[in-house]
């Protein structure tokens, strides 16, 4: 059967799950900076979710999703052995990988699972990968083992202090680009405000940075213009042209007052499930 | 009352509808149909002309007198095969093709009176007898079984071109999986023209009546990302039809496009139709419920923008279009019935910018005032601006329906395809074959946007040659 969920694994309880779907015609394809987009059941919506690992051979894709909202809830009631209706992709133009020296990718949420298999990449391609990765608490850091295994520097940041530096991923960052006047690339993914203020850290130091845009998106293969975003100026859909683009030139805000459109009815949504579900 | 004496001079039988009042606030579908009388009665009207004009204004060529003529006589299975001969797909073609400019505007009787109402008859024939059993029809098999199993067709996308190359080799036996990048089948039949004007159950009989004659449908594969044409060449597959489409939705590139509330008609309707989010929460996908929408452009996608923009409830719904009624290329029947229900009509307009808020939600549209000036190339009389005139019209949401271009997902996975100026793809117009060998494309990624009988019409083409070069 197709899209079967092989394994199921809770990274963070009631909150960030990793699965591992059978899809084997995507992971054939899929790259590092590619998504999906799937459907959770018959009446659901199609969303967008990054491909954070990928085994060829065993023709499986690894996903990590965290709940927001209705999609994502109904995907957490998903067990093992269970099937997704709709997986499809690979979908996005691959990370730009080459050979560069230093490399800075910044993790944050459920972001550092997108942004593991990039600097994957960069590792794979012969870069000397730092990982630098936060989340509000020590219990809410995710693949900080898996990154150790190829990262020769991972810095962890929490805002409560319970691991690593107190304080954002930010104050390392720019730390470690006063040091390091070799850097070739920052790579941020994570929740908006953190790639912005990524951006913002960075652009001093004239570093190419590089974020990935969660943009809303629709069907995904650029036939609706839902997640067009402004990247110096011009508009641009995140899901074919992207959804990694240059930090230095995004509109942030735009991008903020775009992922807050659909607010009350993704409320309206969760609130219906959570009495239908408990 | 069935009159079946010929008379050539009554006016057509009128269509019954939904009120417009009623019809305004539901998704249901806006015709009722014809009657079994009503059918034999305007069957009856038809002359059976020596030389039948209508059938040259058809692109799929029915024998649209031969039709007609075992209509009038009661023979309903008749006149379904006649039409299923050529055409995959009337109970659609019977709603959504221009007619007025095709087969009716061909019509001998149009000259001084109404011409037969080719496209109802086409309709009601199909939907008497339903497709279900078109397999059967054709070949006398309930289940169809592909004689040919060691030939193999790929069709990318699934829309009316690849269906009906589909349908067309199904029928000589030959094995055809249809690769679909979006999750349902029919291409814009499901995501772009609404329901109240062609329910999805009608394509969606189409598509099982083309399942049982043993045509493969995978979902979810993207041409270009999840399967690439050299993967289906290694494949092994004998021919490919291209029929992606033209996707990608153009923008107009003025002040405050990306505001929160503009919409590429596309999205619009793509969310309610294909996501149902005009049934939102039962379904999740959500959709915008503004009360005074601007859709700008002229075309049935624009009509179909402003006409569910109303049944969801918005208060007033402009048409802003910078010619007149007259040049609009929407069907007559869309104009018709938009007007009815109510949508409102700025001609001779056209958009400078639009307008937000401190939150960067849209309120208000600035329009140029326009005038026409002489013909251009189209023949069309030319939109000029009339210098320093401009109005402002209070919105809450603004719909794009100013056309889309070819998308460029498979296009770019394939660079051996040779591509037009205009970015679509280069086929013989005699074979529908590409600049790969047995690599065939059609439909609106060949044309630019077009109709679905005109895409049906280049995959018939394109089939037909498939077929002679397999043997079969
Ligand atoms: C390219 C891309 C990759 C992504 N990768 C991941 C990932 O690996 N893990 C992960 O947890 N999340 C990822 N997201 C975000 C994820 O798609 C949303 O969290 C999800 O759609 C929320 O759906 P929902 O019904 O649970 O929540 P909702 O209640 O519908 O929405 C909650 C919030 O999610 C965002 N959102 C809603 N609908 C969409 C949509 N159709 N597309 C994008 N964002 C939407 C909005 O900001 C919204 O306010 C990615 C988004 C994009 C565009
Ligand atoms: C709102 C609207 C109203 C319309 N009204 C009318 C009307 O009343 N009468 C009329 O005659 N015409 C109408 N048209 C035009 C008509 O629908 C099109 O001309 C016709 O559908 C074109 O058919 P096609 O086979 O070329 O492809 P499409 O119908 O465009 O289908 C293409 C399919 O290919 C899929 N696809 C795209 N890229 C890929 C890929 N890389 N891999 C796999 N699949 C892919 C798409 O998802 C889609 O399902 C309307 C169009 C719209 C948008
Ligand atoms: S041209 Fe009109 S009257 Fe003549 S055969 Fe065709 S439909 Fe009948
Ligand atoms: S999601 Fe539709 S164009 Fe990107």
């Amino acid at each position: 059967m197709e899209n079967k969920i092989v394994v199921k694994k809770s990274l963070i309880p009631g909150q960030t799950s990793m699965l591992v779907i059978d899809a084997p015609q995507i992971a054939r394809k899929a790259k590092p900076g590619n998504f999906v987009i799937l459907r959770v059941h018959d009446k659901g919506e199609r969303i967008p979710l990054t491909i954070a690992d990928t085994d060829p051979e065993k023709g499986t894709i690894t996903i990590v999703y965290l709940v927001v909202g209705k999609s994502s809830a109904m995907l957490e009631t998903l067990k093992e052995g269970d099937c997704i209706p709709d997986v499809c992709g690979p979908l996005g133009k691959p990370t730009h990988i080459e050979k560069s020296g230093t490399v800075i990718c910044v993790g944050g949420g459920t972001g550092i699972a997108a942004m593991h298999h990039i600097a994957k990449g960069h590792h794979q391609a012969g870069n000397h990968v730092v990982a630098i990765v936060g989340a509000r608490s020590k219990d809410l850091l995710l693949f900080c083992d898996e990154l150790g295994c190829f990262c020769p520097e991972l810095l962890i940041a929490t805002d409560d202090g319970t691991h690593g530096h107190k304080g954002f991923v930010t104050d390392i960052l720019k730390e470690r680009l006063e040091k390091d006047k070799d850097v070739s690339e920052v790579v941020a993914i994570g929740p908006v405000p953190m790639m912005e203020a990524v951006a913002n850290v960075t652009r001093p130091f004239g570093v190419k940075t590089t974020v990935s845009l969660n943009s809303i998106m629709v069907d995904g293969i650029g036939m609706c213009g839902a997640c067009r975003c402004s990247v110096g100026g011009e508009t641009r859909f995140a899901c074919v042209d992207g959804p990694e683009f240059d930090g230095h030139k995004v509109d942030f805000n735009e991008l903020k007052m775009r992922l807050s459109q659909y607010k009350d009815q993704e409320r309206t949504s969760l609130e219906l499930f959570r009495k239908d579900h408990g | 009352m069935a009159d079946n004496k010929k008379n050539p001079k009554s006016p057509r039988v009128p269509m019954p509808e939904q009120p417009a009042e009623e019809r305004s606030h539901n998704f249901n579908e806006v015709t009722l149909g014809y009657t079994y009388e009503m059918a034999l009665e305007e069957a009856g009207r038809c002359l059976q002309c020596k030389k039948p004009l209508c059938q040259s204004g058809c692109p799929v060529e029915i024998d649209i007198k031969s039709f007609i003529g075992h209509l009038a006589e009661g023979d309903i299975p008749e006149a379904y095969k006649v039409i299923k001969n050529t055409n995959a797909l009337p109970a659609v073609c019977g709603r959504v093709c221009p007619q007025e400019v095709q087969c009716e505007g061909s019509c001998i009787l149009g000259k001084k009176g109404e011409p037969i109402a080719i496209g109802r008859l086409e309709r009601f024939v199909a939907d008497t007898f339903t497709a279900d059993s078109a397999c059967e029809m054709l070949t006398g098999d309930v289940a169809c079984s592909l004689p040919n199993d060691h030939l193999k067709v790929a069709c990318i996308g699934s829309g009316p071109s690849s269906l009906t190359v589909a349908g067309y080799l199904a029928a000589r036996g030959v094995p055809v999986t249809i690769f679909e990048a979006l999750h349902e089948f029919g291409g814009v039949l499901v995501y772009g023209i609404p329901e109240f004007r062609l329910p999805k159950e009608i394509v969606a009989k189409e598509i099982s009546a083309l399942w049982t004659k043993g045509v493969k449908f995978m979902p979810n594969w993207v041409g270009g990302r999840t399967i690439t044409i050299q993967d289906l060449i290694d494949d092994g597959y004998d021919a490919i039809f291209i029929g992606v489409g033209a996707g990608l939705p153009w923008f107009l590139n003025i002040p405050g496009e990306n505001l929160v509330g503009v919409y590429s008609a596309n999205e619009y309707l793509t969310r309610i139709n294909l996501g149902r989010a005009y049934d939102f929460p039962n379904y999740d996908t959500p959709a915008p419920h503004p009360r005074n929408v601007a859709v700008i452009g002229g075309g049935n996608v624009a009509m179909d923008a402003a006409r569910t923009a109303l049944r969801l409830g918005a208060e007033n719904v402009y048409i802003t279009y910078r010619r007149t009624m007259g040049e609009m290329p929407a069907r007559a029947e869309e104009l018709h019935h938009a007007e009815e229900e109510g949508v409102k009509f700025q001609l001779l307009t056209s958009p400078m910018s639009i307008n937000g808020d401190e939150n960067g939600r849209v309120k208000s549209m600035t329009l140029q005032v326009m005038e026409l000036g002489e013909p251009d190339d189209s023949g069309r009389c030319r939109p000029v601006p009339v210098k320093g005139e401009t109005s402002e019209l209070d919105v809450d949401m603004v719909i794009l329906a100013v056309g889309t271009g070819a998308n460029p997902i498979l296009l770019e996975a394939t660079p051996d395809l040779d591509l037009t100026k205009w970015g679509y793809i280069k086929a013989d117009p005699e074979t529908g074959e590409t600049s790969i060998k047995n690599v065939f494309a059609g439909g609106d990624i060949v044309s630019g946007s077009a109709t679905v009988i005109s895409a049906m019409g280049a995959g018939r083409k394109a089939a037909k040659e498939i077929a002679a070069r397999l043997g079969v």
